[in-house]
């Protein structure tokens, strides 16, 4: 064989490879989606869940998923905004920079069984917050920061160091020039990193489960007062998502219609992350645009 | 004093700006360090309780296999062998890298040097879509799918390491794809054209300059992936059957020692031996990323070395 | 960079303010914690009891025995709740608990449709979980080999099992799932799996056998001849008082047991003949329960 067959060969493989993975996920998702849509309806994704009835829906839970997501995205796109900055633009290669990276990745490969209990232990049972949003949006604001500073750092590192001289060269100090400058021209890469982050988030239930709690109590959709303890903005209310739903109903449902409620369930989180996707890579490439034209 | 001087003593608007910009990174790290040295002391004060409260040998935790932490053995010593759950962890581990890396490196190549195009199209948003689905789907996809068609190749039950490698096949490919993409990103483009302009085919400049080059972050980029699947949970806990037994082949019932410490923590007492041991698995788990973040970390001096 | 601070600055103030609310609003509200097995209940029983009294806020939630009696052992919650007695799980000072006996489970084995047994004697039963008998066939069954599936160590039903099954034997070293949904798909899909589950859990895709006899029937439980059964206790760290005691007497009134317990696959403690205390010991119960039936 000799060398140009040899590239065929591979280019080939590769093809086939890239064709795999198309396959695995289009498989993944036709499986999910094929056992689930069925059950899906107006009615499924809008009523409350029944602890042990048949017909019960995912309302509460899909609601609960979206905000505990906003909340925890509030929380840890500044801090990782700042941190990645820090790391990109002003720390020294030296060990304590070291021993900060080390940190931010053990923080990512933590067993999110392990962070789930030091949830309970500090937020829910030290800052007495309870089983509530708010403890679980600080849970997975533990998951969301090293993933999201890593991002933040890399797309910055990725800006061309011309941008910034010529930045500092007009005059503005390194902090504006990072923010007028740097910042919007990584800002696709930031929004990538974002969507990643909030897929995790989304999926997450072992972190939830001793932190934002199983129960969905019922929410009153006209009372938008956050003091309320029925109104779906109190951040003091236990909320179960639909990852955290669906895990309960596998693992202790008594439902009859268990099994159809779960993979209901599992289709539309996987077509909430699909929307998710597309409407966050729609947004970042305006954002982009309008950001950098001026 | 005159205004100009007065101006130019004075820190201008865009000093105190940078020092206050400065500032609020320096707090936002902070607080990340923060909050992995406090879940750090938090996990290392349960675990260590194990050796020094319940006075476990540390040596017997490692090597034995017998995990049983409510029941003493014949001397009276409680049975927390953690063996059995060290070699179900690394034999996923390392089989879900050992069959993710082709794959990811492939795909990694056909993105940045085959169909840049395609792979911006197509490929991307697969690799960021595999990344949302959540584990919990993972696993019962598995149990649905992977594990009885095992039990039809191969017989026994379908629980096992097998299954447990080809669901975090699946989900460590996104990590390890993606990190591979930027470290090919990241050669210079005139090694691909000086190649070329030597005659050299496309695969010849792939495998011998391209590969070659990016090597240090293709490693760093398998060794993240391998972090990922040590402490995978949920989706491992129900495909790999969970004995706490050595495994004899890739298909018999075993355990990782994420699965065990998922499986027992809430049914424990705080404080009690049981509910330490399985705090020790933590700090275990712990020390593995530790290392798994040494070894990146040697690999990215290796290769600086090597440029 | 303004619009972050303004966001940052939004984000601290609805916490600030729920925060001051949270507690100051006026509405009593409690905890419940722990056992899974028991959740259902107390979930259906706490939102029958919110629509009831206006005001009130009952937030149940799961995460298993021993988070319940941790949590109530420490008082970080009102109610525990725990498929154990207290004296039975190690590390739990039952002295300072007080027991609220709400519900009656009985646990029956459940084997694979494809084993071709129905009834088993306790001497058999007892040596599939040893490992002693390790195919079907060696109980009369099909020539296939036994697949022992357990609940996780330290898990209620498990303890429960064991102890009127196993005796002081230790079972071999098996499989163990952390949640009866999973062992049910589990034992209904490996040929030759053997279980244990709680009568609720018991449906078509698998097979509850016998015991020298004894269907697992409520009856049998209620008389005592289908030994495996547990309390579903619910603790309180004290005598109860305000809500919990209000709350906990709602759960045994006679007609929340009658009702709401059975409906939802329990067996009420009123229709017991027998009483069991944290030793095992069985106590004919006299005639004059509440309700006095049967």
């Amino acid at each position: 064989m000799n060398a140009k067959q040899k590239d065929k060969l591979a280019t080939v493989v590769l093809y086939l490879i890239a064709g795999i993975i198309v396959l695995i996920l289009a498989s993944l998702l036709g499986y999910i989606l094929v056992q689930g849509l069925p059950h899906v309806s107006w009615h499924f994704l809008t009523s409350p869940a029944r602890a042990f009835a048949a017909g019960g829906g995912i309302g509460i839970q899909l609601f609960n998923s979206f905000y505990l997501l906003l909340l925890a995205m509030l929380i840890s796109v500044p801090i990782s905004l700042g941190a990645g900055i820090y790391l990109a633009e002003y720390a020294k290669a030296n060990r304590l920079t070291d021993v900060i990276r080390t940190a931010i990745e053990i923080l990512s490969s933590l067993p999110s069984v392990v962070v789930g209990l030091f949830g309970f232990l500090v937020f829910v049972l030290q800052f007495h917050f309870g089983f509530s949003i708010l403890s679980g949006a600080l849970a997975l604001t533990m998951f969301n920061l090293p993933l999201l500073t890593r991002n933040i750092e890399d797309s910055l590192r990725q800006v061309d160091f011309a941008q910034r001289e010529a930045g500092l060269a007009l005059g503005l100090s390194r902090w504006e020039t990072v923010i007028h400058v740097v910042i919007p021209e990584a800002l696709p890469g930031i929004i990538t990193g974002m969507i990643l982050g909030a897929g995790r988030v989304f999926g997450e239930a072992a972190a939830l489960i001793y932190t934002a709690g199983q129960s969905a109590p019922a929410l009153n959709f006209a009372d938008w007062n956050p003091l309320n303890i029925a109104s779906p903005l109190n951040v003091f209310r236990p909320a179960e998502t639909l990852a955290v739903h669906i895990w309960k109903i596998n693992s202790e449902g008594i439902q009859p219609d268990a099994a159809a409620v779960s993979a209901g369930a599992s289709a539309v989180l996987i077509l909430a992350v699909l929307l998710f996707n597309v409407l966050a890579r729609f947004l970042g490439r305006r954002l982009y645009k309008k950001m950098t034209a001026e | 004093m005159d205004p100009i001087r007065a101006a130019m003593l004075k820190r201008s608007r865009s000093a105190k700006r940078e020092r206050r910009g400065k500032l609020i990174s320096l707090v936002c790290i902070s607080l990340i360090v923060l909050v992995v040295a406090a879940i750090f002391f938090f996990v290392a004060s349960r675990g260590l309780a194990t050796f020094f409260d319940n006075k476990v040998n540390l040596w017997a935790f490692l090597s034995q296999s017998v995990w049983s932490p409510a029941v003493n053995d014949a001397h009276g010593n409680p049975q927390v062998g953690a063996l059995p759950m060290i070699v179900g962890s690394f034999g996923v581990t390392f089989l879900s890298a050992i069959v993710a890396t082709p794959f990811a490196v492939g795909a990694a190549i056909f993105m940045t040097e085959i169909s840049p195009r395609l792979g911006a199209k197509i490929l991307q948003p697969v690799i960021e879509l595999l990344v949302g689905i959540p584990s919990v789907v993972y696993g019962f996809i598995g149990l649905s799918v992977v594990v009885p068609a095992i039990r039809h190749a191969f017989g026994g039950t379908g629980f096992g390491i097998l299954a447990g490698t080809f669901v975090l096949f699946v989900m460590i490919l996104p990590t390890v794809t993606s990190m591979t993409v930027d470290a090919l990103h990241a050669v210079p483009r005139y090694y691909r054209e000086a190649s070329l302009a030597l005659g050299a085919t496309r695969w010849q400049t792939i495998s011998r300059v391209v590969l070659r080059a990016a090597l240090p972050g293709i490693l760093t980029g398998v060794v993240f992936g391998m972090a990922r699947a040590f402490g995978e949970a949920l989706a491992v806990q129900m495909v790999i059957g969970n004995a706490a037994l050595l495994p004899h082949n890739l298909i018999s019932p075993a355990s990782t020692l994420t699965s065990v410490l998922t499986a027992g923590i809430g049914n424990t007492v705080m404080g009690s031996l049981e509910n330490n041991a399985l705090w020790s698995l933590a700090l275990l788990l712990l020390l593995m990323s530790l290392a798994f973040n040494l070894v990146i970390r040697w690999i990215g001096k290796k290769g600086e070395m090597k440029r | 960079m303004k619009k972050r601070h303004i966001l940052l600055g939004l984000l601290a103030g609805l916490l600030v303010l729920a925060g001051c609310s949270a507690p100051g609003s006026g509405s009593e509200s409690i905890t419940a914690v722990g056992s899974s097995a028991l959740q259902p209940l107390v979930e259906a029983a706490a939102e029958q009891y919110q629509t009831d009294h206006l005001g009130v806020f009952i937030n149940v939630q799961g995460g298993g025995s021993g988070t319940g009696l941790s949590q109530i052992q420490q008082g970080a919650v009102e109610i525990g709740n725990s498929d154990l007695f207290a004296e039975e799980k190690p590390g739990i000072n039952a002295k300072k608990l007080v027991d609220h006996r709400v519900a009656v489970v009985g646990i029956t084995p459940i084997a694979n449709k494809q084993v071709g047994v129905r009834n088993l004697t306790v001497v058999q039963l007892r040596r599939l979980f040893t490992g002693e008998i390790t195919n079907w066939k060696q109980v009369g069954g099909k020539d296939l080999p036994v697949v022992v599936v357990n609940r996780a160590q330290g898990s209620g039903t498990r303890a429960t099992f064991e102890r009127w099954v196993l005796g002081d034997r230790q079972p071999m070293p098996a499989q163990e799932q952390d949640s009866t949904g999973m062992v049910r798909s589990i034992v209904a899909s490996t040929p030759g799996a053997v279980s244990y589950v709680a009568f609720s859990y018991v449906d078509k895709t698998v097979l509850a056998l016998s015991l020298d006899g004894v269907k697992p029937t409520d009856k049998n439980v209620t008389t005592n001849d289908w030994p495996i059964w547990s309390y579903e206790h619910m603790y309180t760290k004290g005598q109860p008082t305000g809500l919990t005691k209000r709350f906990l007497a709602y759960i045994q009134s006679a007609k929340t047991q009658q009702q709401l317990v059975s409906k939802m696959g329990y067996i009420p403690v009123t229709a017991m003949t027998v009483a069991r205390d944290a030793k095992g010991n069985v106590i004919a119960k006299q005639g004059g329960t509440t309700d006095g039936s049967n």
